[in-house]
């Protein structure tokens, strides 16, 4: 299940605000289509990104999958666990999952992305 | 299974190694800092003992010569004998690839047919032997490119290599390696490029295509001659790579069909050795217009002699010592020679018929994403078969003796199973693979446990692949 309080982007990122900062992970969707994950590779911290530049690397047995910003800004955080624990990500894609902390330069972006109901509307359209 | 380290016992030996009678004398020269201070770990085993280890490690193993190998995208196809007489001759392998041009003409010859009869194959002018297998090719076409670009001042402004979403994977590698930004077009839903998308993505900043030709779903692109122009038309040149060149060898020319740069898998359409069995070769054709950039040496013929010649300006350069994998050349001349051209027309009529005939007996029993006629390949999708997905298929394949297909790849079909039968298959094993498929479509649905924990009849049981790539043991440890 989608968590409600997120917004999703078509490329199965998912986006928590925390003030003027975002914390972004890819979805149950995508992991599951993934599968099992085995490398993940992460902005260094203090790359600038555009909106929908690739952030991170998601490597799982049989695919690689990029994962963009879902908004613009200055990568602030980065999960230093995934690196040793990369099936983090297909365990707990929501929480404990997540990729990086993004400090936002324009928070209108995130009025762009989709809430949980238009993600699941999208993902069981087959997409 | 024990290791060589584990068998034998201090002191044993296979052969015995008589001491140089002037061992002390050479050793002196030897500086003190580089001599060994303890004993080598070497394996001490007796002869039968080595013979059995590796003779039994051979036959845990599966090959074309141990059984069916329809891996999609490789064409692994059987290896004709007559190839290795040739590539023993002792004239051949006794050679050093350092010794001059005039005693060496024989070995020049043999370089210089082949590189004829390729560049026939591919109807373009240009030809270097030299890459070592079929991503070396990729990596010296784009060199030649950029090459090409910035000896035309315009390798500023060209930063891009457009790339549909069914290449080969290294092809997108191949482009970022030099450097180029890649550009990936959506295939349509005939699974061919789009010709909008293409239109699109065309400019001034466009410094080529790359094009598997026929793509990695088995399919020829119809709009091949309208895509080429197209390209040509911004002033951007055409990669074709020539992995599947087993779906047209003989019938068609790459050069005709506007290819600016084409590279060969020797070791997959010219019958030469394949994984683990040997080097590969990826010789490059190029059209005119590239031909001062290869690399050198070239071997030229004058009058009736044949010669290495380094004396070109513009070339980038060697990609590969001395001549490129020289026997795994040979082995390519001798299969070239012995089936003639009428043979190698059959080469790719008897691959397209094998996998066409595969095709229609499975596309009741299992998804085709992309339905009709195909080339040598076609990629089926492991969807819809209950619980189990395609890599249990897959893993059920290796309990019937068959090699498992290329699974998971192109990305564009879900659960892909990509299936290339070869020509040198006998109707028979084609119809066994038949119907073990269609068994394991009847046991996915009756009995998905059983294929969720194949294969049940290797020496290896189901590997944990996630666990291999998440912690991999990559040295033995010492012991």
């Amino acid at each position: 299940m989608n968590p409600q309080e997120l917004k999703y982007t078509k490329d199965h990122e998912w986006v928590r605000r925390e003030g003027e900062n975002v914390r972004v992970g890819i979805t149950d969707h995508a992991q599951k289509e993934l599968g099992d994950i085995v490398f993940v590779e992460l902005p260094a911290k203090g790359t600038v990104l555009r909106q929908g530049q690739t952030a991170a690397t998601v490597e799982s047995v049989k695919a690689v999958g990029e994962v963009s910003a879902p908004v613009a800004g200055e990568v602030i955080e980065v999960n230093p666990s995934l690196e040793g624990a990369p099936g983090t990500i297909n365990s707990s894609p929501f929480e404990e999952g997540w990729l990086f902390v993004l400090r936002m330069e324009d928070p209108s972006q995130l009025d762009g992305l989709m809430d949980a109901s238009a993600y699941q509307a999208m993902t069981e359209g087959g997409a | 299974m024990e290791t060589i380290y584990e068998l034998g016992a201090e002191g044993r030996h296979g052969v015995t190694v008589p001491r140089p009678e002037d061992a002390e004398r050479a050793l002196s020269h030897v500086p003190e800092a580089l001599r060994r201070r303890r004993r080598a770990k070497l394996p001490e085993v007796s002869q039968p003992e080595l013979v059995r280890h590796y003779t039994s490690l051979s036959r845990l193993n599966h090959g074309v010569d141990t059984g069916f190998y329809p891996l999609g995208s490789c064409t692994m196809k059987h290896n004709p004998r007559f190839n290795e007489d040739a590539a023993r001759l002792p004239g051949l392998t006794a050679l050093h690839p350092a010794l001059p041009d005039e005693e060496t003409q024989g070995a020049l010859s043999i370089l210089w047919e082949l590189a004829e009869h390729l560049k026939g194959v591919a109807g373009m002018p240009g030809i270097t032997l030299q890459p070592a297998a079929g991503a070396h090719g990729e990596l010296t076409g784009m060199l030649l490119m950029k090459r090409h670009f910035e000896s035309i001042g315009e390798m500023e402004r060209r930063t891009k290599v457009l790339l549909p979403d069914s290449a080969h994977g290294t092809n997108p590698a191949s482009a970022a390696m030099v450097g180029l930004e890649v550009v990936s077009l959506p295939s349509n839903a005939h699974g061919t490029v789009d010709l909008e998308a293409l239109a699109a993505a065309l400019g001034e900043d466009v410094a080529g295509i790359m094009l598997t030709v026929p793509n990695t779903l088995g399919l020829f692109e119809p709009d091949i001659l309208e895509i080429t122009h197209r390209v040509h038309d911004v002033g951007g040149l055409c990669y074709f790579d020539g992995a599947n060149l087993n779906a047209f060898v003989g019938r068609a020319r790459p050069g005709d069909m506007g290819a600016d740069i084409f590279h060969f898998n020797l070791h997959k359409t010219f019958s030469t050795p394949h994984g683990g069995g040997g080097p590969g070769a990826g010789p490059l054709a190029v059209s005119s217009v590239l031909e001062p950039y290869l690399p050198v040496p070239q071997i030229v013929k004058r009058n009736d002699s044949f010669a290495l010649e380094t004396d070109r300006p513009d070339s980038i350069g060697r990609v590969h010592p001395y001549h490129g994998n020289f026997l795994v050349s040979v082995r390519a001349l001798a299969y070239i020679l012995s089936l003639g051209d009428a043979g190698l027309r059959e080469v790719s009529s008897g691959a397209v018929l094998a996998a066409n005939y595969l095709r229609t007996k499975l596309e009741s029993a299992y998804k085709l994403p992309y339905p009709g006629l195909c080339k040598h390949e076609f990629v089926l999708s492991g969807e819809g078969l209950g619980e189990v997905r395609t890599l249990d298929i897959a893993k059920r394949l290796m309990d019937y003796g068959i090699h498992p297909p290329t699974v998971y790849f192109p990305l564009i079909v879900k659960e892909a199973l990509m299936i290339e039968p070869t020509e040198t298959e006998p109707k028979e094993i084609l119809d066994a693979f038949v119907e073990a498929m269609l068994r394991i479509a009847d046991e996915a649905r009756q009995q998905p446990e059983l294929l969720k924990a194949a294969p049940h009849r290797t020496p290896v049981r189901r590997v944990d692949e996630a666990k291999a790539a998440r912690e991999p043991i990559l040295r033995r440890p010492p012991n």
